[in-house]
């Protein structure tokens, strides 16, 4: 049952032995020990768990490992030192100085979809930001301050 | 028996207790049984602080951080005291020891009226700071956190600073008095030494036999909006919770539990699952603190072991429950609570007379559904059990009683328990319970030698919770012909947490149970009500209750501020008015209404929505762990008829703020949580199950739903209140309140939910 299946990492190639149908989730947080990626409902619900897969923002824990053969993922640990770096690094300079997170469970899938957003949109309005987190959930209620947090990392970009 | 009786009797039992018992000197909370594990070279100058000979500053604070920025705040106390440079402070979480008991939670669970009942409120302080001393564990819950370490911190502060004084004052030969600090540098005359450096090489430091606290005038940390310490590392994934501890040669395990409340396993297909490839083990886990019984799977993978539950086909016994209904539960709370009797909780003026003169008299019945924490990081728990020690990587709120179970289960002594309390993704009251920390240590026993972790599903989390309970009330006022308030009766029922609670866990202080969460939030509030009767009937459900976020005031509030909301409006008074004459002999309260009022421009008509809809305002103020918060919701109604909360004006006296950013984070989130459950928040249960399971049928607020939230602090220099939980109570009063200026139609449940008639907007 075991296959070898590879997926390239925040650059790095890398194999992995796993069912195909295992969620990426678990294999970034159990296989490769990265654990910036979370865990939160296992249904595509709350965004806890979102990674970029070639640029775009999806799901890991419902994303199987061979939808993902041969294709680029990148996770928070990566972001920052990837090809979207300088995005990377000016929202997460604004999540701290809005002061984002408060259990900071939910932010590094927040931060993906972040990333992703502005990856695509220079200058998102309001109503932007709000469509690109609706796949998102924080119950400690960080969202005013990530709404401002974008904004402000979209104009250190601009 | 009357309520002053019981509580002498209660407090003449406990004094019977204490008699004999020594009284713990202050001091005596700063230095506990050993000094705390520091790397060789730093040192540990008492119970809460160490220094380095880099100058890196460690603060031990003995709560969990889960989200509410007590690890900040509590620092932020320790170094104003300790003048060191901020910058150089880190936190971590304190060990076990008795000086960190919690004295504020017990302090908060006597039935007693905060103005009224003061001084005997002092007494029973008095009383049960010594008890919890004696007995009382690390707990972080209650928005006590600030309250119960305000002293005890600041003390170890002043006494680390004055030790490092006498150390350098003894090595110049200068009296200490000469000395200033500043930045973490001692200065006597020509002479300086930073901390860092007295530290270099020193294994101990007698500690300074005095030390005196800083004029709160003097602060310059204190007091100053601070970034959260963790804010970068929760900001790029490196931030480590509970679940994301690794160990070596770990394993996973996933659960499968009892359906129905209280059910039992009566067959498990063990065989099914033991051969297939990457499980350990099928563990049979016992209902202990609480947990459902259920059964595990032990694999190298969550995911895997998770797949392998299906196929253990496990029968139950579903037990006695099997038909209950949370219909029949509302329809049996609406009928008790309109029953006579019930235990009193305030008892002034004759509320019958008033009735029987009044010339208006308004009678409204309230209901609020079981709630479920849901919070973001699943519980999740992991044990690794050696022949005679184990290891518990765990967010908790509790780390004494986890530990205590542990030890229990696995049969050996607390000391060789190791708790290592990680970050807690949400808490809520959730983390109080041990209900998967007692699992995971039944299945870390069958697989020793091997740290294993337990996670849950969302569904196991929803499905398994202790909720916060069900309740209805039934309201009734006296108004006289003026429209002034005579009389007021409140007559509450549900189930009560601390007898629940105590039950699961062992916790024998829980048999004093004095029911304070059903009735808080209602009996003891700043208004001056002439006749007032406050009482709550005690049911007792199967269903699992716990403490959820402001506990008894997150539903008490939407009883208290929507009826009283309904009585100003009966008596043709505004809302602000109306409450203002009766908080007019209540300065604080006074202050922050008024505020709300000026801040929100509540005399004036709100702007339209974007989309031209209208908006109207509603108000609501409470008193909540000894802070009073007023909140103005501006809100409006979508094409679909949908609540669309814009704007929420928040004023909030919790006494001096330690971190004004910190309390303005805390409102936002008490308003974000409080808006979930009442706009969204319902359990059910059909056959004895709870038929909601994840994020799509018990939803969570999210962004575009989310309000403008705009906190305004009272300036204050009074003792520090709670914070964490008191900026929920108030929102969803405000918010139905709004939804009756808009629409004229009063809902009187929970969540909230408009009729689809032609409104009035």
């Amino acid at each position: 049952m075991q296959n070898r299946t590879t997926i390239r990492v925040n650059g790095r190639d890398i194999n992995v032995d796993a069912v195909p149908d295992t969620p990426l989730l678990w294999v970034l947080r159990e296989q490769l020990a990265l654990t910036g990626t979370k865990f939160g409902c296992g249904a595509s619900q709350c965004g806890a768990c979102t990674v970029l897969v070639n640029g775009e923002p999806v799901r890991s824990c419902v994303t199987p490992l061979a939808a993902v053969a041969a294709q680029s993922v990148q996770t928070i640990e990566g972001v920052q030192t990837g090809a979207d770096a300088r995005i990377a690094r000016a929202l997460h300079a604004a999540w701290v100085a809005h002061g984002v997170p408060q259990c900071g469970y939910c932010q590094s899938g927040m931060l993906m979809s972040a990333v992703a957003l502005l990856t695509g949109n220079s200058n998102p309005t309001d109503a932007e930001i709000d469509a690109a987190f609706t796949g998102h959930i924080c119950r400690c209620g960080s969202y005013q301050r990530l709404r401002a947090a974008v904004h402000t990392a979209a104009r250190e970009l601009r | 028996m009357k309520r002053r009786t019981f509580l002498v009797a209660g407090l003449a039992g406990t004094g019977a207790l204490l008699f004999g018992w020594s009284v713990l000197p202050p001091r005596q909370r700063l230095i506990g049984s050993a000094l705390p594990e520091v790397p060789n070279g730093t040192l540990a100058l008492n119970g809460y602080v160490a220094i380095a000979p880099d100058d890196t500053v460690t603060v031990f604070v003995p709560k969990a951080e889960m989200g509410q920025g007590v690890h900040t705040a509590i620092a932020m106390l320790l170094a104003e005291e300790l003048d060191c440079a901020w910058s150089r402070v880190r936190v971590q979480h304190s060990p076990i020891d008795r000086i960190y008991a919690n004295l504020a939670v017990a302090r908060d669970a006597v039935p007693l009226h905060p103005d009224d009942d003061a001084l005997l409120m002092r007494s029973v302080g008095w009383f049960s700071d010594k008890i919890m001393r004696e007995v009382g564990g690390m707990i972080t819950g209650g928005s006590t956190s600030v309250r119960d370490l305000w002293n005890p911190v600041r003390d170890a502060g002043a006494l680390a600073r004055a030790t490092l004084v006498q150390e350098a004052a003894r090595r110049w030969d200068v009296a200490p008095e000469s000395c200033t600090v500043a930045e973490g540098v001692i200065t006597s005359g020509q002479r300086a030494v930073r901390f860092g450096e007295l530290v270099q090489g020193v294994t101990e430091l007698e500690p300074a036999s005095r030390y005196s606290r800083k004029a709160p005038e003097a602060y310059s940390i204190v007091g100053r909006a601070t970034p959260r310490l963790e804010s970068a590392e929760k900001s790029d994934g490196t931030a480590t919770f509970g679940i994301d501890v690794r160990v070596d040669e770990m394993l996973y395990a996933a659960i499968t539990m009892a359906p129905v409340i209280g059910a039992s396993v009566r067959s498990v297909n063990t065989d099914a699952v033991t051969t297939l490839p990457g499980v350990t083990a099928v563990v049979p886990v016992r209902a202990l603190n609480g947990c459902p019984e259920g059964v595990a799977v032990v694999a190298d993978s969550w995911y895997r072991a998770q797949q392998c539950l299906p196929k253990l086909s496990v029968q139950w016994d579903e037990g006695p429950n099997a038909s209950l209904s949370s219909d029949a539960i509302t329809a049996q709370l609406r009928a008790q609570a309109a029953q006579p009797g019930g235990r009193s909780f305030r008892d002034t003026g004759n509320v019958d007379d008033a009735l029987a003169v009044a010339s208006q008299t308004v009678t409204a019945t309230y209901d609020v559904p079981y709630l479920a924490h849901t919070t973001m990081e699943p519980p999740n728990c992991t044990v690794r059990f050696r022949v005679d020690r184990a290891d518990v990587w765990v967010g908790t709120q509790v780390p004494t009683q986890a530990r205590a179970a542990v030890a229990g289960i696995l049969g050996i002594d607390e000391s060789k328990v190791i708790m290592h309390v990680q970050l807690l993704g949400g808490g809520f009251g959730r983390r109080l319970d041990i209900d998967f920390i007692a699992q995971a240590a039944q299945i870390a026993r069958a697989v020793p030698g091997r740290a294993v972790q337990l996670i849950w599903s969302r569904a196991d989390d929803v499905q398994h919770d202790f909720y916060r309970p069900a309740c209805a009330s039934v309201m009734t006022a006296a108004l006289d012909s003026s429209g002034a308030l005579l009389a007021m009766r409140a007559s509450s029922a549900s189930q009560s947490i601390v007898g629940a609670y105590g039950a699961r866990n062992g916790v024998a202080a829980a048999k004093f149970d004095l029911h304070k969460s059903t009735a808080e939030g209602m009996f003891d509030q700043p208004y001056a009500v002439p006749a007032f009767d406050v009482r709550h009937h005690v049911v007792q459900l199967p269903v699992p209750i716990g403490y959820w976020r402001a506990v008894g005031h997150s539903h008490q509030a939407f009883f208290l501020e929507s009826f009283i909301d309904e009585i100003a409006h009966a008596a043709g008074h505004d809302a602000i008015h109306f409450r203002g004459r009766l908080l007019a002999h209540h300065a604080r309260a006074l202050r922050v209404l008024e505020l709300a009022a000026e801040r929100s421009q509540w005399s004036t008509t709100p702007a339209a929505a974007p989309d031209g809809a209208r908006v109207a305002r509603g108000v609501a103020l409470h008193r909540s762990f000894g802070t009073i918060v007023a909140q103005v919701a501006e809100i409006s109604l979508s094409p679909a008829r949908e609540i669309r909360v814009h704007r929420v004006i928040c004023v909030v006296d919790c006494g001096l703020a330690v971190n004004p950013d910190g309390v303005a984070q805390q409102m936002e989130s008490g308003i974000v949580y409080g808006l979930s459950a009442a706009l969204h928040g319902e359990i059910t249960i059909a056959n004895g199950r709870v038929s909601q399971r994840n994020y799509d049928t018990y939803k969570a607020l999210r962004l575009h739903e989310s309000p403008v939230v705009e906190t305004h602090i009272v300036p204050s220099m009074e003792a520090p209140e709670g914070i964490g939980e008191t900026g929920l109570p108030p929102i969803a009063p405000a918010v139905a309140n709004a939804l009756f200026a808009l629409t004229g139609e009063r809902v009187r449940q929970l969540p909230l939910r408009v009729s689809t008639g032609t409104g009035a907007e």
